[in-house]
């Protein structure tokens, strides 16, 4: 248990970033890894679905 | 965020708000008059563009523009986006960590994929149901992740800042913090007295409630106190419910490395009596602390000379109007709002506070000030589908313009916070409604004085010199923290008070 926030601290941000895309430019310029999902809201807004939908796919 | 940024950059454009069509978007809109029946058919899938405009021929503009400002940069439209986080685990498999800040209601759903793929979380949006958050922590907590958040504003890493933070040293001292200014403070702070920042790990502001009990605190007090960085470890929170931290005190009390806590808005002494480590009662005293466990030696004072005080407070009252006797503090950081009351209460000041603490009173209206008032512009009420103060000043700046036409204020307390993702110019955002607020003041023949204090450090991209320097071209005094110019107006309103 504490491994893989260990790891964080160890080795550093190794980052994806869903959302705001000034976080991930700014990542960037300071030196972290760093990839932007462009993110878009679920066409469906229904949560059961939703939570299906991440079954299956 | 950036389209909502720009229409308020308009000229003529009064006030801009762009947000997606959820019923609580939609009620917040309507508590700032804004409403129709467009506005109530959008729904969460719609962005609902608001603007209100000094003429038609304005709004006509903004129309013809907006489909233009809605595409992304062309830099950005000439790669292949990645759509999901599956898409970009595939391209960065050694990827440890997600940093998400998609609307609150999808927050946990991506969260929760990201920790299911191994991948440590910082959640900075808000408004994640708590039954969400617990269940995410529970998760991050039982596969060795940590969730930073839900409403987590900053972290730093091996030195790297994450949302809103500050460039600081590497060094021995560790954070675990619920709040994202407190963690800037603090960090910039022990940075200007020479030391440095091993991590700062960010929780959300209700991780110490009782309905969380402290999952991410634990995680990050525990992955500290194993890293070999670290020496120290500054706990910056406000107080924790009681039986959460009953839980945390022999958890707390075994830690081997030193603490320093410091829990904002003033606990009560049996509250602190029970709480383990080093005990400070504001972010100055936190840094000081921790810098002098960590290195065994004082550091470098970033006060202002006590000398250097009189003679300032002499200078700022003299030409003020009798009637002059408040004081306004317009915060850009919640915490900075939070401890500017706990200080003035300690100093006998109470008044009035859009998130009061106890003691102070709960403002009517946000929008208007009533005496002493103290102004959370971060807040709920003044976000809504706008950019945060930290990156767009526009309503800040019409908030000073307003106190300045008040002929009571004696004083303006301002915070200024620099760092990653911070507004490029934030000093130099306000100058304007400053010297204007100042020229108000003047042509009745009064003296308005506004005391800041700028969060930074020289290494930050804004450059922390340059803005205190325009600051001070402005007349504003300025010191090194947003405690030590609370202080400051304390003192010279109890000054007013003698000399009336």
């Amino acid at each position: 248990m504490g491994n893989k926030l260990d790891d964080l601290l160890e080795n550093g941000p190794v980052a994806i970033n869903i959302g705001v895309q000034d976080f991930m430019e700014n990542l960037k310029i300071q030196g972290s890894d760093v990839l932007q999902v462009d993110w878009a809201p679920p066409a469906v807004d229904d949560a059961e679905m939703l939570e299906l939908l991440d079954k299956l796919l | 965020m950036r389209v909502a940024k720009r229409l308020t950059e308009q000229k003529g454009v009064l006030q801009a708000a762009a947000l997606m069509g959820t019923e609580k978007n939609k009620s917040l809109l309507a508590e700032i008059g804004v409403a129709g029946k467009e506005i109530s058919m959008a729904t969460p899938n719609d962005l609902i563009l608001a603007v209100k405009a000094e003429n038609q021929q304005v709004i006509e503009e903004v129309l013809g523009n907006i489909d233009r400002w809605l595409q992304p940069p062309p830099d950005r439209a000439k790669t292949i986006p990645l759509r999901t986080l599956e898409e970009a685990i595939a391209r960065l498999p050694q990827a440890n960590l997600a940093v998400v800040s998609v609307p609150g209601q999808y927050a946990a759903r991506e969260a929760q994929k990201a920790l299911a793929h191994g991948l440590n979380v910082f959640l900075f949006s808000d408004h994640v149901p708590i039954e969400e958050e617990m269940s995410l922590k529970r998760y991050a907590r039982d596969h060795g992740l940590i969730v930073m958040g839900p409403d987590c504003g900053t972290a730093i890493i091996g030195g790297i800042g994450i949302g809103f933070a500050n460039a600081v040293r590497r060094g021995p001292i560790g954070v675990i913090g619920a709040s994202g200014t407190g963690i800037q403070e603090f960090t910039t702070l022990v940075h200007r007295a020479g030391s440095g920042i091993s991590h700062a790990l960010g929780t959300g502001s209700r991780d110490l409630f009782a309905a969380i009990g402290g999952i991410s605190f634990l995680s990050a007090l525990e992955a500290l106190e194993s890293d070999h960085q670290t020496q120290v470890i500054a706990i910056i929170a406000k107080p924790p419910d009681p039986l959460v931290l009953a839980n945390l005190r022999p958890r707390i009390s075994r830690c081997p490395k030193p603490v320093v806590a410091c829990f904002l808005g003033l606990p009560s002494k049996e509250f602190l009596a029970h709480v383990p480590g080093q005990i400070a009662r504001t972010l100055d005293e936190a840094a000081t602390l921790a810098v002098q466990l960590a290195t065994g030696k004082t550091p470098p004072s970033f006060n202002i000379e006590p000398s250097a005080l009189p003679v300032l407070i002499r200078r700022e009252r003299a030409g003020m109007n009798p009637e002059q006797k408040y004081l306004r503090g317009i915060f850009a950081g919640g915490t900075f709002c939070y401890q500017a009351q706990q200080i003035l209460k300690e100093a006998g000041i109470l008044g009035y506070a859009n998130a009061p603490l106890e003691g102070n009173k709960r403002l009517p209206d946000s929008h208007r000030s009533i005496e002493h008032t103290l102004i959370d512009m971060g807040a709920d009420e003044f976000t809504a589908g706008r950019p945060h103060p930290m990156i767009d000043s526009r309503l800040r700046f019409e908030r000073l313009l307003a106190e300045g036409q008040d002929p009571e204020v004696a004083v303006m307390l301002l915070d200024f916070i620099l760092g990653f993702n911070a507004a490029p110019n934030p000093a130099g955002d306000l100058v304007p409604a400053i010297a204007g607020a100042k020229q108000e003041a003047q042509k009745r023949g009064g003296y308005l004085s506004v005391v800041a204090s700028v969060c930074g450090t020289e290494e930050d991209p804004q450059n922390l010199k340059e803005q205190i320097k325009l600051l001070k071209e402005t007349g504003a005094v300025v010191f090194p923290s947003s405690a030590q110019a609370t202080q400051f107006c304390a003192l010279l309103l109890a000054s007013g008070k003698k000399r009336g």
